[in-house]
């Protein structure tokens, strides 16, 4: 608990300290009034509204933020609107259908275009994002050097956030041996027991699950098709169990192993104290690549708050935040800069553990392919 | 006030005033429940329906019917008509039994009293919370389930169905939640065409020296059946149309309203949220046939309670 609440300390002081340095590095810029809400819409970055002090403002003046599919177990994002909210207290945040897909962001973007309900910001899957691409503006934070170069969209219009890595979350209570690979949970002691965070042509994560079972049975990224005889073979072994694991579910041990991101299963286990799972434990399977998959932030073009949708930005690209990612165990997408500039939490960062040095990440193509493969051969499989 | 002074004015005309004034009055008395039901039920149908013409960029087509060819949505429509099915027939049957076993206590006693409101309650007891009654009860851990495994079967029919879990089965499963609220809803909708047996025509039948097997054979059967086939529809449409029970208890698709969902909320298998549209359709065809053989029974069902 100590060490929790010291964190919450150093973040707040960060945001400030990065709050502070936006500013005096804009020191002769206008203080009193705050931009239109047409300027405000097409600014690419901070210098529009005369530094971070003028994006401040013109954020306040707005005083609310609509962000949506943010649930607070995933990747931390309760602690980061807490934070937010914290930090710029004239800023509410109202927080839509935390448990939608991504597609439901852009449904709603569009069904409630004009509207002060409307989403600002998106965290947003790469699939759907490309082919959105006309529902968001280009945006740069302060810090956008720190972002990798191919994690991120040369013009601003998007930038990766975190990824978590495919991971086995079990119940140690009732699997007694830990799971090293995929292939340990085709065993007996798993009789009825693994089951998948969604149908993987409906979620992301599902299907991630399905391309890392590829890796670990002789496939790649441009050949899903092992992972989807894979999860064939687990059915057909009696172990695949279709149910929809929840916390829920989890407690009372009705799915005790779950293939989902590693930042979700360790929300499930003793990181959600009383109402988490304390045998819950976490692998990331070892003999292949670990695979991952970064979100993207965005700013919808038509963000009816368009000044805090910016600040929101430059708010998760902050140490603070990066970091509250890092805890959650997702990667944020600055780590290497972070860890250059002595930024990094590094106690969380040794709890998490270093990244993995064998990375895969499906392309926009790869996903593209693998998506139309799950599309005509998963029902079938997993019948 | 506008009805009241319409209503007025038309008392002091004459002629064919009479007739037009009360069905004026009807109209009126039916625009607020016709206005709720063309803005929640028929506009939102015709839009749903209607999206499965128009591709991602607005441009008529009809595409997107490719999604009826489909083996995957052919057999999820197949286990969807099914389980809707045997839900119905065994919903009907049982209810129309603990409606006959009810006949027999008196109309405001304490027994019928409780089973009235309870199945009032239950037939309303979906989605997420049944969900999880039974994944508790008779889900892999559940405690019938683990009950059975100490008595020494490892393997019982809840956690050894087909290779998996009897609960989490596509429609297998769904049937023993499902009946949790069809038979409930059964007993609403049947005891009320059973009630109205009238005491008399069981006089009749004995004054004219019938039995008591002649009594329910050559009256209270025929009289009955449009009623129980009418009540049998609604128990189909009821299960056909369920989506949240259902969608908590299975993750992998297996029935057509979930198939809708995936079609629209996918961020894998991208650009096909337009095929729900034409998902949609299918199922209202189905609901269009079904509730026209109910109206049609329940037109003759209603001859005997007047």
């Amino acid at each position: 608990m100590i060490t929790k609440r010291h964190f919450a300390g150093v973040a707040v002081l960060a945001a400030a300290a990065i709050a502070l340095a936006g500013c005096s590095s804009t020191a002769s810029s206008s203080t009193t009034s705050t931009i239109s809400k047409a300027k405000a819409s097409t600014a690419t970055s901070a210098a529009a509204f005369g530094g971070m002090k003028g994006l401040i403002a013109a954020a306040n003046a707005e005083g609310q933020l609509n962000v949506i599919t943010l649930p607070p177990s995933w990747a931390n994002y309760g602690k980061i609107i807490a934070l937010f909210e914290k930090t710029y207290p004239k800023i509410k945040i109202n927080s839509a259908n935390p448990n939608g897909s991504s597609a439901n962001e852009v449904s709603a973007a569009e069904a409630q275009k004009g509207q002060s309900t409307a989403p600002d910001v998106f965290d947003i899957g790469t699939a759907v994002l490309d082919q959105n691409l006309d529902l968001v503006t280009p945006y740069k934070v302060s810090n956008w050097a720190d972002i990798p170069a191919d994690f991120k969209d040369p013009a601003g219009k998007w930038y990766y956030d975190y990824t978590g890595l495919m991971s086995i979350g079990y119940d140690s209570s009732k699997i007694t041996k830990a799971p090293k690979t995929y292939k340990d949970l085709l065993g007996s002691a798993y009789s009825g027991k693994v089951s998948l965070k969604g149908d993987p042509t409906q979620a992301n994560e599902a299907a991630s699950a399905v391309y890392l079972a590829a890796l670990q049975n002789g496939g790649s990224a441009d050949n899903i098709q092992p992972g989807i005889d894979f999860f064939q073979k687990l059915k057909a072994a009696g172990n695949f169990n279709n149910v929809l694991p929840t916390q829920a579910t989890v407690n009372s041990g009705e799915t005790p192993v779950v293939l989902q991101w590693s930042f979700d299963n360790i929300a499930w286990g003793p990181a959600a104290g009383s109402a988490g799972n304390a045998n819950w434990k976490v692998v990331i399977p070892s003999g292949s690549a670990a695979l991952g998959s970064y979100y993207n932030q965005a700013i919808n073009a038509d963000a009816p708050d368009p000044a805090a949708a910016r600040l929101w930005e430059e708010f998760i690209y902050t140490p603070a935040v990066q970091n509250l990612y890092l805890a959650s165990g997702a990667y944020p997408a600055t780590l290497a800069a972070m860890e250059k500039n002595k930024t990094v939490d590094a106690a969380t960062l040794k709890t998490v553990g270093a990244p993995p040095s064998n990375f895969v990440q499906l392309t926009a193509d790869q996903a593209t392919a693998a998506a139309t493969l799950l599309g005509s051969k998963w029902a079938a499989a997993i019948k | 006030m506008t009805a009241a002074v319409t209503t007025a004015s038309a008392t002091t005309t004459r002629g064919a005033g009479k007739t037009s004034r009360r069905r004026s009055a009807v109209w009126l008395g039916l625009t607020p429940f016709a206005i709720y039901v063309i803005l929640f039920l028929a506009i939102p149908a015709v839009l749903a329906v209607g999206s499965g013409f128009f591709d991602s960029t607005g441009t008529f087509t009809f595409a997107n019917f490719s999604a009826v060819t489909d083996p995957s949505f052919q057999a999820d429509f197949l286990n969807t008509i099914v389980l809707s099915a045997v839900t119905a027939v065994i919903g009907a049957i049982v209810g129309a039994v603990i409606c006959f076993a009810l006949l027999g206590t008196k109309p405001d006693g304490f027994l019928r009293t409780v089973i009235d409101s309870a199945s009032s309650v239950l037939a309303q007891f979906g989605g997420v919370m049944l969900a999880f009654a039974f994944i508790a009860t008779i889900g892999a851990q559940g405690v019938i389930t683990q009950l059975l495994v100490q008595w020494g079967l490892v393997k019982n029919v809840f956690n050894n169905f087909e290779g998996g879990t009897l609960l989490y089965q596509p429609w297998q499963g769904l049937v023993i939640p499902y009946l949790y609220f069809q038979i409930p809803l059964m007993v609403i909708v049947f005891m009320p065409a059973i009630a109205g047996l009238k005491a008399t025509w069981g006089e009749a039948n004995a004054t004219l020296g019938g039995t008591r097997f002649t009594y329910w054979t050559r009256i209270a059967f025929p009289i009955l059946t449009p009623a129980f086939f009418g009540s049998l529809i609604l128990l189909f449409a009821n299960s056909f149309s369920s989506y949240a029970t259902a969608a908590a208890l299975i993750s992998q698709g297996g029935l057509t309203s979930l198939d809708i969902k995936t079609a629209l909320v996918s961020e894998t298998v991208v650009g096909k949220a337009n095929q729900a549209g034409i998902l949609a359709l299918a199922m209202v065809v189905v609901m269009i046939i079904v509730m026209v053989a109910y109206s049609a029974l329940e037109r003759r069902a209603s001859r005997w309670r007047r």
